[in-house]
């Protein structure tokens, strides 16, 4: 294994506000990648996946917000970098795609002056050169007649003609750390599917690192090397995505797998939801913030044990868990799904 | 389409061959009609008293158009609905209101069609007290309260406004409001696709038993295809304006015949690593078309991965019978099936916008972009057509 491109170590952002208590959006955040590899963070709204993003690029506001922690890309540590810094490594050696193309892009300006924009920037490239380079970055991306396309602005082009778009820029100095926040979910399945399968073929081919976030378990699935499952701002269980969905140890994983209807799975059978909403978490100062909506949950699980609270510790080979009372699997037998063992 | 659904003994809700076209106007001093979109063009079909009927699509392919076509919310520019042999679409005034008692619809997105200026008792009556339902006031209390308990709400919401409540909630209350008036029909447009995870399940299951206590019949419109499948018998596809398949909800998964079935299908990611590594996948080229100029003969044939020279670029298929209860409308649906034809792969797909084929007629227009159309809409989940 190489040595990581991108670790996050402890990484905490707080939003504070004058008369309020601080919030506490992401709390004690680690994680690495190496080259070529493929992470997922995932949670539901509110868990503080794309606070992570943001914060990792440097891209959150100074006012009211306290990031501390460290991210070191390449070795560099990006939290205290002065602007010029990070200006120099955002769009050259680290690319992000985000959500909604519409709002990523400026509606003004015609997509190709966007693309080359990153080029004349960061590779000192002369315009003529450019142009060529944002045509056969278009061409890569798989948007057809890319010069007739360089030269439309962005609400000429579809939603999927869009994210790739975003994703021909982001990609415009060949980065070497590429973070992708939800850049599907807009979007239809069928255009889905070909943006997954151009970001395979990415990382394959170039060996970018993959930071991809994400709420949709399937995505993870198909894409994704380790995962990182996160609730409440900290991350609760890390596992190969194998074993997270062969064997998912953190109540909360579990009950993600079995609320989701499968187009595998026998019909007519009853989903089995997770009660109560991401809302009634409570403080992890106070426990465990899933206990709550915690079918497995016990009296010791909202209390502090010797001083600290529910921490994150190694679980088998490869696997962290933030958990006391973790699912157990006995045998883990071969093919049984992961709804079906998490019961 | 000219094949009509095989007529059962009890069915509920019957349409025939609606159409619904939006007029595309252009000019200032003249108000000129310079085409349609159709977003509806000849759908039929039918859905038995109890059961329920599944939509699936993707944005722009007409299907909440045509549920709202079917309340009349929208109006069909020709085809009937027959709602228990009533036909809807000639309906006026007073009888047309009264029928609409019978058909309820849950929106998307819960904050988007609840006033938040009333509270949730307020929310709740409202639709009593339009259709002189209840039986005065003590009536309706205790009616209200009965349907919270059905939805699983505490009583103590009644006092709150929509924004107080989470996202599930919010729906839950959207639904004890379709259900206040002891509909026959629901239609559920996206009903939890705005949803987390965790609490899509709920309100599935809620739906579920609603239907089951209530005796109620569902059209459940949702691009989310392993939603349709958990909770309907019959599911119908629908891909620019027209129905490509039809057939009951086990079957369809089991063997989609429409090219267009099997690439949807195939693009669901599921959440298990060994079948994401295993499965069969066919990618789409391109986008959808527009609705405003759609492709001659099969509609589908500008993406299709199982296009054939003859026929498909012509010719339009009819929505024909293969096997028991299975509609599809595909010239090689059989040879498709049998494996006779194979699909282009994910790779030539992906490229193959670059490399066009020679004779790909269509492709250059389906590249073509008619933003005013909103093929894509920036925000699909959020308002399709």
């Amino acid at each position: 294994m190489q040595a990581p491109v991108l670790e996050v170590e402890d990484l905490a952002v707080r939003f504070t506000r004058r008369g309020e208590q601080p919030t506490r959006a992401v709390d004690g955040v680690s994680f690495s990648v190496a080259p070529g590899e493929t992470i997922g963070l995932v949670g539901e709204s509110g868990c503080g996946k794309s606070v992570t993003s943001l914060a990792i690029m440097g891209l959150l506001p100074r006012r009211g917000v306290e990031v501390t922690g460290s991210v070191r890309f390449d070795g560099n540590d990006l939290v205290d970098a002065p602007d010029h810094v990070l200006r120099g490594l955002r769009g050259a050696d680290m690319g992000m795609v985000f959500q909604d193309p519409l709002s990523s892009l400026n509606p003004t300006v015609p997509i190709g002056t966007q693309v080359t924009e990153v080029l004349l920037e960061h590779r000192e490239m002369s315009k003529a050169e450019a142009r060529d380079e944002a045509t056969r970055l278009l061409d890569r991306v798989g948007i057809p007649d890319p010069g007739r396309r360089l030269k439309e602005y962005p609400h000429q082009l579809s939603g999927g003609m869009r994210q790739r778009a975003l994703i021909a820029m982001a990609l415009a100095c060949a980065p070497r750390l590429l973070i992708a926040d939800e850049p599907t979910t807009a979007l239809d399945v069928t255009i889905q599917a070909q943006i997954l399968e151009l970001l395979r073929e990415l990382v394959v081919d170039s060996g970018t690192a993959l930071v991809m976030i994400t709420h949709d378990l399937g995505v993870v699935a198909g894409l994704c090397d380790r995962v990182h499952v996160m609730y409440a701002g900290k991350i609760i269980e890390t596992a190969d995505r194998h074993d997270l969905f062969t064997r998912p140890r953190q109540p909360y994983t579990g009950g993600l797998l079995a609320s989701v209807p499968r187009l595998d799975s026998t019909r007519g059978a009853p989903l089995t939801p997770i009660r109560g909403s991401a809302r009634d978490a409570i403080p992890w100062s106070e426990g465990c913030a899933f206990a709550p909506r915690c079918d497995n949950a016990q009296d010791d699980c909202l209390t502090e044990v010797s001083g600290s609270t529910v921490p994150l510790v190694p679980d088998g080979p490869g696997r962290e868990l933030r958990c006391r009372h973790p699912l157990e699997h006995p045998s883990a037998p071969s093919g049984a799904t992961a709804s079906g063992a998490a019961r | 389409m000219t094949a009509v659904p095989t007529a059962g003994q009890d069915d509920l809700l019957r349409v025939e061959d609606l159409k619904v076209h939006f007029p595309i106007r252009k000019g200032v001093f003249f108000d000129r009609t310079v085409g349609h979109v159709k977003a509806v063009d000849g759908v039929s079909l039918t859905v038995p008293r109890g059961a329920t009927y599944g939509l699936v699509g993707e944005s722009g392919c007409g299907k909440s158009t045509l549920g709202r076509a079917i309340l009349r919310l929208e109006e069909p520019t020709s085809g009937r609905v027959l709602f228990d042999g009533t036909d809807v679409a000639a309906l006026k005034g007073e009888p047309l209101r009264q029928m609409r008692q019978r058909m309820q619809m849950v929106f998307q997105d819960p904050l988007g069609s609840l006033d938040p200026r009333q509270n949730v008792e307020s929310l709740l009556s409202e639709p009593l007290h339009a259709h002189g339902l209840g039986g005065g006031k003590a009536g309706i209390a205790e009616k209200i309260r009965g349907l919270l308990d059905a939805v699983g709400l505490p009583s103590a919401a009644l006092r709150r406004y929509p924004h107080e409540f989470s996202g599930g909630q919010r729906q839950r209350i959207g639904i004890a409001r379709a259900v206040a008036l002891e509909p026959d029909l629901l239609i559920a447009d996206e009903p939890v696709s705005a949803l987390d995870v965790s609490v899509q399940a709920q309100v599935i299951n809620l739906l579920e038993e609603l239907q089951e206590r209530l005796g109620l019949t569902y059209l459940v419109i949702a691009h989310d295809l392993a939603v349709v499948r958990h909770i309907s018998d019959v599911v119908g596809v629908m891909y620019l304006g027209s129905l490509v398949e039809q057939a009951p909800a086990d079957d369809l998964y089991e063997q989609p015949l429409h090219p267009y079935t099997r690439a949807l299908m195939s693009a669901v990611p599921v959440p298990d690593p060994e079948v994401e590594e295993q499965r069969e996948r066919i990618l789409l080229a391109g986008d959808l078309p527009s609705p405003a100029d759609p492709p001659s003969g099969c509609r589908f044939h500008t993406r299709c991965p199982w296009r054939q020279e003859t026929r498909c670029d012509d010719e339009v298929p009819v929505l024909r019978e293969l096997g028991p209860g299975r509609l599809v409308s595909c010239h090689w649906a059989e040879e498709i099936r049998d494996g006779v034809l194979h699909p282009r792969s994910p790779e030539e797909v992906l490229h193959a916008g670059i490399a066009v084929q020679p004779g790909a007629g269509g492709r250059a227009r389906d590249d073509d972009p008619t933003p005013f159309l909103g093929r894509e809409t920036p925000l699909p989940r959020a308002e399709q057509g």
